[in-house]
């Protein structure tokens, strides 16, 4: 043991000690059977302690129960927003917004492009006005949003912004999180518009101006989810991940931030998977790798720096279009498995989900499902449960063995830069490749029948049709072409072609923020698109090469 | 028509914004492991990028893989942008179709719809059916 390492006794004084001054929820923590139970047992570090393996917080969820967000969105903002307060009114605690392909690559409704997807998957955003039916009725400084946006977000912030402002709601009340992840977009999601570099420099353009005016706001939701969903298995999702994080890291730093002026607000999004103990590991040496990087490499002082805290979500890849309804049971475990592993929030997938987007009902019942989870099971008595078990350490010590492994590889192709070397990974092909890999391994076992996929190749008995799928018609895309064409109309052209063109200046100059003149586009109703063509002109499009 | 296997050439895409290609990466492998020719246009291809694929290429069938629920749209205007460019090549769409459109993506002239879930094997028998029927339709 080194010298000034602190001993077990040591440990468990300061844990209790942040225990004593913790506020906490006014409930019997105790089994069903009503035998007290100890809010963490085990050895230290505890949860709230250095690396953080067991948990960001010393009271995990005696204090607060995990965040239950769930993602919706479809139609027209009109729509959207009656989904929400519905959510909002059965107990969810936060938003989490859809938007739908077209607003994803910043393409407006009107666009060749956007033809037979606008409102589809996800609510259609065009211009301040959808973002004002959006959240119409709904008090932005008492709800925290999330957002789920990349090549664009920059312009939806500025709209969700604007929208506040427009309601009294000052920009620095506002909490929530927008993803603006991009390094993943070029690896998995591949919702992008400009090529790598000016991308990341308008993500620090929006963590630089998160962190002088937005104090609630986490600038970076830095995301496993998607790549994982593309294939990827547990451990290349973790190390993508958080080198992705260490990248931007990198990138703010060079641009001239303090890292605990912005590490504090950046956060995660992983993937809960079927393979319950794989994950808890995975989410365990989340935190771990986290803070030592931090700490060790990026010189972060402030604690808030180090925390890995992350949403989670239930893996839509895992549920099965055939008997949609035993989608219910993976979820639930997923679930558990998100709660075990200490998860921020949650959200849990509908089981129609593999079918279309979720009806009402299958979103209610994943709601419950969480609910369940959270009240009845006991789970949120005890942090990090599983902690000390000798698989779980174990499988803590493998995910975070192969991510070091990763972190290595990155590290050469950069010359000793992640940032570098998560360019170098975009362009050579390594994370697609890699992915695409996983993901065929996978599909062949399946195929050979060495992987059993309940109801998919064995279990088959007891399919029924397909039933009460939730439509999206195409009045959607009328009513919203309509509606853009309305806005346009009315708003003042002049005003917007001037705001347009201080969005091509400050993008053409490396030492402007571009988030003050996308603010004021998007307070003169210019579209998504003409902003997104604002900053083209400079930038560039990105073309993925097209491999297998 | 022999049952010599014989090389065809597929080219799979994704049209329009649908970013969502873990599906059509591995069918292009699948037909790849089946002994096809595999023209991988990737992703935002135009119904213009894949008609003129098609005639470049010389195509046997045209795969088109859709998971945002644009199916009902993009694959009809696929399959009327190739009988504009008078090319008859069947049309099979991959992803996620609720049962109720498989049907009206017939009746607009896609050949096959490939749900989730469906075997490598499957996969493969469904393409060289679709260029068989095809090719019985045109001869017939």
């Amino acid at each position: 043991m080194a010298e000034n390492e602190p001993t077990q006794a040591e440990l468990r004084a300061a844990y209790d000690r942040e225990m004593a001054r913790a506020k906490l929820r006014e409930i019997p923590f105790e089994t069903m059977s009503g035998v007290p139970v100890d809010s963490v047992y085990g050895d230290g570090p505890y949860p709230g302690q250095y690396p953080y393996t067991r948990g960001v917080h010393a009271s995990m969820y005696r204090s607060r129960l995990w965040t239950m967000r769930m993602f919706a969105g479809f139609g027209t903002a009109e729509d959207t927003n009656a989904r929400f307060k519905e959510l909002l009114a059965n107990g969810g605690t936060g938003l989490s917004t859809a938007f739908d392909m077209p607003t994803l690559m910043g393409r407006d409704s009107d666009s060749p492009w956007s033809t037979g997807e606008v409102g589809r998957a996800g609510v259609a955003v065009d211009t301040l006005a959808d973002m004002e039916d959006l959240f119409g009725g709904i008090d932005t400084s008492a709800v925290s949003t999330s957002m789920t946006i990349n090549g664009p977000a920059a312009i939806v912030l500025a709209m969700y912004v604007a929208n506040a402002e427009k309601n009294g709601v000052p920009r620095k009340a506002l909490a929530g999180t927008i993803q603006n992840d991009i390094f993943k977009e070029y690896q998995a999601q591949k919702e992008y518009i400009y090529p790598p570099r000016p991308s990341v420099r308008i993500v620090t353009d929006m963590i630089r101006f998160t962190a002088a005016e937005m104090p609630k706001w986490n600038s970076v939701s830095i995301s496993g989810y998607h790549i994982r969903e593309a294939g990827s298995t547990a451990a290349q999702e973790l190390a993508f991940t958080l080198a992705n994080g260490f990248a931007y890291v990198e990138a703010a730093m060079a641009a001239g931030v303090d890292v605990d002026v912005f590490a504090p607000r950046l956060s995660f999004f992983f993937n809960s998977h079927i393979d319950f103990f794989e994950e808890i590991g995975k989410f365990r040496a989340a935190r771990r790798i986290w803070a030592r990087w931090l700490k060790e490499r990026y010189g972060a002082k402030d604690e808030r720096s180090l925390l890995c805290r992350f949403h989670t979500q239930t893996a839509g890849v895992s549920l099965t279009a055939q008997q949609p309804e035993i989608n219910i049971a993976r979820v639930a475990i997923q679930a558990l498995a998100g709660a075990i592993g200490g998860t921020q929030s949650l959200h849990t997938d509908s089981f129609d989900e593999a079918l279309a987007l979720p009806t009402e009902k299958a979103a209610r019942i994943a709601l419950r499902t969480q609910q369940i989870v959270a009240h009845e099971t006991g789970v949120a008595n005890v942090a990090d449960p599983l902690g000390g078990a000798p698989f779980i350490e174990w499988m803590t010590d493998e995910m975070e063995r192969q991510a070091e492994a990763i972190f290595a590889h990155l590290e050469d192709l950069g010359n000793g830069s992640i940032l570098e070397g998560v360019y170098a990974g975009i362009e050579n092909g390594y994370f697609v490749g890699e992915i695409a890999d996983a993901s065929y391994r996978f599909e062949r076992e399946v195929n050979a029948g060495r992987r059993i996929i309940v109801a998919v190749n064995d279990f088959t008995d007891g399919a029924e049709p397909q039933k009460d799928l939730l439509r999206i018609d195409a009045t959607t895309e009328e009513y919203q072409l309509k509606r853009l064409a309305d806005v346009k109309l009315k708003r003042n052209q002049a005003a917007v072609d001037e705001a347009l063109a201080g969005v091509t200046k400050a993008a053409a100059d490396p030492t402007a923020n571009v988030m003050p003149p996308i603010l004021e586009a998007v307070n003169a109703y210019a579209t998504l698109e003409e902003v997104v063509k604002a900053m083209e002109t400079v930038f560039g499009t990105y073309v993925e090469k097209a491999i297998i | 028509m022999s049952d010599q296997p014989e090389n065809l050439r597929v080219i799979l895409a994704k049209l329009g914004l649908d970013g969502h290609d873990r599906g059509l990466k591995v069918v292009a492998r699948i037909l790849r492991d089946a002994g096809m020719e595999v023209i991988y246009l990737g992703l935002r291809q135009t119904t213009d990028s894949i008609v003129s694929a098609a005639e470049q290429e010389d195509a046997d069938a045209i795969g088109l893989s859709m998971h945002n629920a644009g199916h009902m749209t993009l694959a009809p205007n696929m399959v009327k942008a190739l009988k504009a460019a008078e090319l008859d090549i069947p049309v099979i769409v991959g992803g996620i179709v609720p049962d109720d459109d498989v049907a009206l993506l017939h009746e607009a002239g896609v050949a096959a719809v490939l749900g989730p879930g469906a075997s490598a094997e499957e996969v493969a028998r469904v393409v060289r059916d679709a260029v068989q029927a095809n090719r019985a339709g045109a001869q017939a």
